[in-house]
C-alpha cells in the first residue's frame, strides 16, 4: 500500500440481519485529504464510518485507518481518530467548558495543550463556555462537539453528518474550518445528505443503497456533465415542475428553489418549444435559460429521479 | 480517570431526579419503616375480665391503668366475648383474672392471669404483652416484700391470629440492605444506559479508555455517594429510631462497603445486558426489588418458604448481608462470626465484575 494512503478499504461488506447495509465497496483516502461522502439518508454512510471508526466489524473485506486493521489493531487505531458521531453526543448536562476539559482528559491530554488546534473554532463558542451544552443553538453544538474530537490532535478526523440539523450561515461557517484544518494535514473524512456542501471536498464518493456511484473531484463531476441544463421559472412554480414532468421531450425535471433544472431527450429543441408547451397549459411569465450544471444537478443525474436528496443550494 | 469521575459527579449533582432518589429516598424510607414500627405504646385501649374482682386484682388493675400505656376500654361482658371485642378492634388486649385470685395467691401461693392479645398486628400485640407482663412482675415483687414465701403469679400469654409473631423482623437491617442494593445498582445501570441511548458511549469507545476505566470510572462516584448513603440511614437508625449498634462500628461499615461494590458491579452487568434506560431500571426494579424484599428474609423468613425458594434465596446478596447487619447491630458479633457470609458477598463482587468486564462491549454490536 502506497505511503500517503490513510484510510483503505477493500471490498467491504456489512449486513444487517438480511439487510445489506454496505455492499462491496473499496475507496482510499489519501493523507490530509478532505473526503467526502454524500448520499441520501439509510445509504450506509453511518455504517461506514462507524466502520472505519472500529465500532463495528466488517462482515466481509478489510478496512485499515494509518496502516491500522480495524479490527486487529483498534485499541492503537482509537488513540488517533477523532471521531464525531452523527447525533450531537456530548454531555448535555456539562457546561461546554467541562465538556472539553472531559474529552481532552480521556485521551490524556488537556484543553491547553493542544489548543492551537482548536483555537478557531474554540474561540467562537467561548463566550459560552459556562453554559450547559444541551442549551446551545444547533451550529454551536457542532463546533464544540467538533473542538471535543480535535482537542487530542487526531491523525484522522471522522465526521457523520456534522452539519444536519444547522442553520445555513453555521453550515458554511462549518466548512470554512474544515478547510483550515485540511491545511493543518488532518486526513478529514466527512459524509453529509446535503449536495451542494461536495464541492468544499478534495474528493467525493456518491453512495446510494450501500453502493458507492462514483468517486471524483467535484470539478470533474461537473466538467463530466454532458448534456445541457435549463433553468425554467414561472408564477406558478409548483404546477410548472408537474407540467414540464408531462412535456412529451423533456428527461428530468428537478427543483431547484424557484426554478426547474430541466434536461430534454432531444438536445435539439429549442426553448421556445418548451415556452408555447407551457402557454399552452395556462402559464405566465416564463423564463427560461440555459445554465452550467452544478454539483447537484450532477448527482441528480446519477443518481435518478428517486431520490430523497436535499437539494438546497438555491434556496 | 479523574476527569471520568468528576464528570460523574457533575452528572449526579445536577440531576434533580438522580439526587432525590439517591437522599430523598433513604431518609423517606428509614422514616417511614421508623414510623410504621414506632417502639413506643402510648393508650393502647384494654378490655379486663375481672373474676375475683378482689383488692389484689383491683391493685394489678390501677396499676396497669395508671402506666400511661393503656386506658380501659368497654367492659367485655364475658369470655365467650372476647373474639368479637378484637373483630371490631375496639381493644388490642384482654387481661382475665381467674376467680378466687386474691385467697389462691394466698394460700397455693399462685394465681393465674390470662393475657389475650389481638396480634393482627403483631408489633403492638408483643409490645402491649410484655408491658402488662413487666407491669404484673414489678406488682408481684412489691407484694412479695410483705411475705416470707414466695408467691407466683402466672400469665399466660396467648397471641391471637398469628401466634408465632414470625412477621416481627428488626426492619433496619431490611431497610439498610435494599436501600443500598437498590439505589446502588439502579443508578449505576442507569448512568451506563444513559451513556449508549446519549450517543455519549460511541465517542467513548472510539476513545483509548479500556472497558475496566470506564467501569472504575462509574463506579467510584457511586461507591463514595452509597457510602454516604448508608452513614445516613444508620445515622438516622441510630439517632431516630434507637437502633442499636452493638458490635464493631468500623466492621460495619466495611462490610458495607463490600456489599455497595457487590450491588455496584451488578448494576453495571445489568447496563451490559440492556440497551435502554427504561430497560435498566424495568431490570433492576423487577430483577433486584422484588427479589430483594421477598427473598432475602427481610419481610418473609426463609425457614417458612418452600424448599426450592430456599435454595434459590441462596443467591440472593441481600439474604448473607441481611445476616451480616443482623449479626452486627443487634448481636454485637465479631467478623470470626460472619466471615461466611463475607466471603459469599465478596465472592459475588468479584463474579459480577469480572462478567461485566467481560460483557462489556468494546463495539457496538
Amino acid at each position: 500500500m502506497p505511503a500517503n494512503i490513510s484510510i483503505n478499504a477493500s471490498n467491504i461488506t456489512k449486513r444487517y440481519g438480511d439487510k445489506t447495509a454496505l455492499d462491496d465497496i473499496s475507496f482510499d483516502v489519501a493523507k490530509g485529504e478532505l473526503f467526502g461522502f454524500i448520499g441520501p439518508d439509510g445509504a450506509g454512510k453511518t455504517t461506514l464510518f462507524r466502520l472505519i471508526t472500529s465500532l463495528l466489524i466488517p462482515d466481509k473485506g478489510s478496512l485499515t485507518v494509518e496502516g491500522l486493521d480495524t479490527v486487529k489493531d483498534y485499541i492503537k487505531l482509537r488513540k488517533i481518530l477523532g471521531y464525531m458521531p452523527g447525533r450531537f453526543s456530548l454531555y448535555q448536562d456539562l457546561t461546554v467548558e467541562e465538556n472539553l476539559k472531559f474529552f481532552a482528559g480521556i485521551f490524556k491530554t488537556t484543553p491547553e495543550a493542544n489548543y492551537e488546534l482548536v483555537k478557531d473554532i474554540y474561540s467562537q463558542i467561548e463566550p459560552f463556555k459556562n453554559r450547559k451544552a444541551g442549551k446551545l443553538s444547533g451550529g454551536m453544538k457542532q463546533k464544540l462537539a467538533l473542538s471535543c474530537a480535535l482537542i487530542h490532535k487526531p491523525e484522522v478526523l471522522v465526521l457523520d453528518e456534522p452539519t444536519t440539523g444547522v442553520d445555513a450561515v453555521s453550515r458554511i461557517e462549518f466548512w470554512e474550518m474544515l478547510g483550515r484544518l485540511r491545511r493543518s494535514g488532518i486526513t478529514i473524512v466527512v459524509s453529509t445528505p446535503y449536495m451542494d456542501e461536495a464541492s468544499r471536498c478534495d474528493r467525493v464518493a456518491l453512495i446510494q443503497n450501500g453502493k458507492i456511484m462514483s468517486i471524483d473531484t467535484p470539478d470533474s463531476i461537473q466538467n463530466n456533465y454532458s448534456r445541457g441544463l435549463w433553468a425554467v421559472k414561472s408564477d406558478d412554480t409548483y404546477r410548472l415542475l408537474t407540467d414540464l414532468r408531462q412535456f412529451k421531450s423533456t428527461r428530468t425535471a428537478f427543483p431547484f428553489g424557484e426554478h426547474i433544472h430541466l434536461s430534454l431527450k432531444d438536445e435539439l429543441i429549442k426553448p421556445a418549444e418548451i415556452v408555447s408547451y407551457l402557454e399552452s397549459t395556462g402559464h405566465s411569465n416564463i423564463h427560461i435559460s440555459k445554465i452550467e450544471p452544478t454539483i447537484e444537478d450532477c448527482f441528480m443525474e446519477m443518481m435518478g429521479a428517486e431520490s430523497n436528496m436535499s437539494a438546497t443550494s438555491q434556496k | 480517570m479523574r476527569g471520568f469521575i468528576i464528570k460523574e459527579f457533575y452528572h449526579i449533582f445536577r440531576d434533580i431526579r438522580s439526587m432525590v432518589v439517591l437522599f430523598g429516598m433513604p431518609v423517606i424510607q428509614v422514616l417511614l419503616f421508623g414510623f410504621a414500627l414506632s417502639t413506643e405504646v402510648k393508650n393502647a385501649p384494654i378490655a379486663i375480665i375481672d373474676h375475683s374482682n378482689d383488692q389484689v386484682t383491683r391493685a394489678i388493675t390501677t396499676k396497669l391503668l395508671s402506666s400511661g400505656f393503656f386506658i380501659l376500654s368497654d367492659q367485655v361482658p364475658g369470655e365467650g366475648h372476647i373474639e368479637e371485642v378484637f373483630r371490631h378492634g375496639k381493644v388490642k388486649e384482654v387481661i382475665v383474672f381467674e376467680s378466687d385470685f386474691a385467697s389462691k395467691l394466698e394460700k397455693d401461693r399462685q394465681a393465674g392471669i390470662q393475657i389475650i392479645a389481638d396480634a393482627s398486628d403483631p408489633n403492638t400485640a408483643n409490645l402491649v404483652v410484655s408491658y402488662t407482663s413487666a407491669i404484673i412482675g414489678d406488682y408481684q415483687q412489691e407484694y412479695l416484700k410483705g411475705m416470707s414465701l414466695p408467691v407466683t403469679v402466672r400469665t399466660e400469654s396467648q397471641m391471637m391470629y398469628n401466634p408465632a409473631l414470625k412477621s416481627v423482623f428488626m426492619f433496619v437491617p431490611g431497610v439498610i440492605t435494599i436501600l443500598l442494593m437498590l439505589i446502588t445498582a439502579m443508578m449505576t445501570s442507569i448512568s451506563i444506559a444513559r451513556e449508549n441511548e446519549l450517543g455519549t458511549m460511541e465517542i467513548l469507545l472510539v476513545s483509548p479508555m479500556r472497558p475496566i476505566q470506564i467501569i472504575a470510572g462509574k463506579v467510584l462516584p457511586y461507591v463514595l455517594l452509597a457510602f454516604t448513603n448508608a452513614l445516613i440511614i444508620l445515622l438516622l437508625s441510630y439517632f431516630v429510631l434507637g437502633m442499636p449498634v452493638k458490635g464493631s462500628l468500623v466492621l460495619l461499615l466495611a462490610e458495607s462497603l463490600l456489599f455497595i461494590v457487590m450491588a455496584l458491579s451488578l448494576g453495571i452487568f445489568i447496563s451490559t445486558v440492556s440497551n435502554s434506560q427504561q430497560m435498566a431500571m424495568m431490570l433492576s426494579m423487577f430483577a433486584l426489588m422484588l427479589p430483594t424484599i421477598l427473598l432475602s428474609g427481610f419481610i418473609f423468613p426463609i425457614e417458612n418458604m418452600p424448599v426450592p425458594l430456599q435454595i434459590f434465596s441462596n443467591i440472593m446478596p441481600p439474604r448473607w448481608f441481611i445476616i451480616i447487619v443482623k449479626s452486627i447491630m443487634i448481636k454485637g458479633l465479631g467478623f470470626k462470626y460472619i466471615w461466611k457470609e463475607t466471603l459469599i458477598i465478596a465472592g459475588m463482587a468479584v463474579f459480577f465484575i469480572a462478567l461485566s468486564i467481560r460483557k462489556f462491549k468494546i463495539r457496538l454490536e
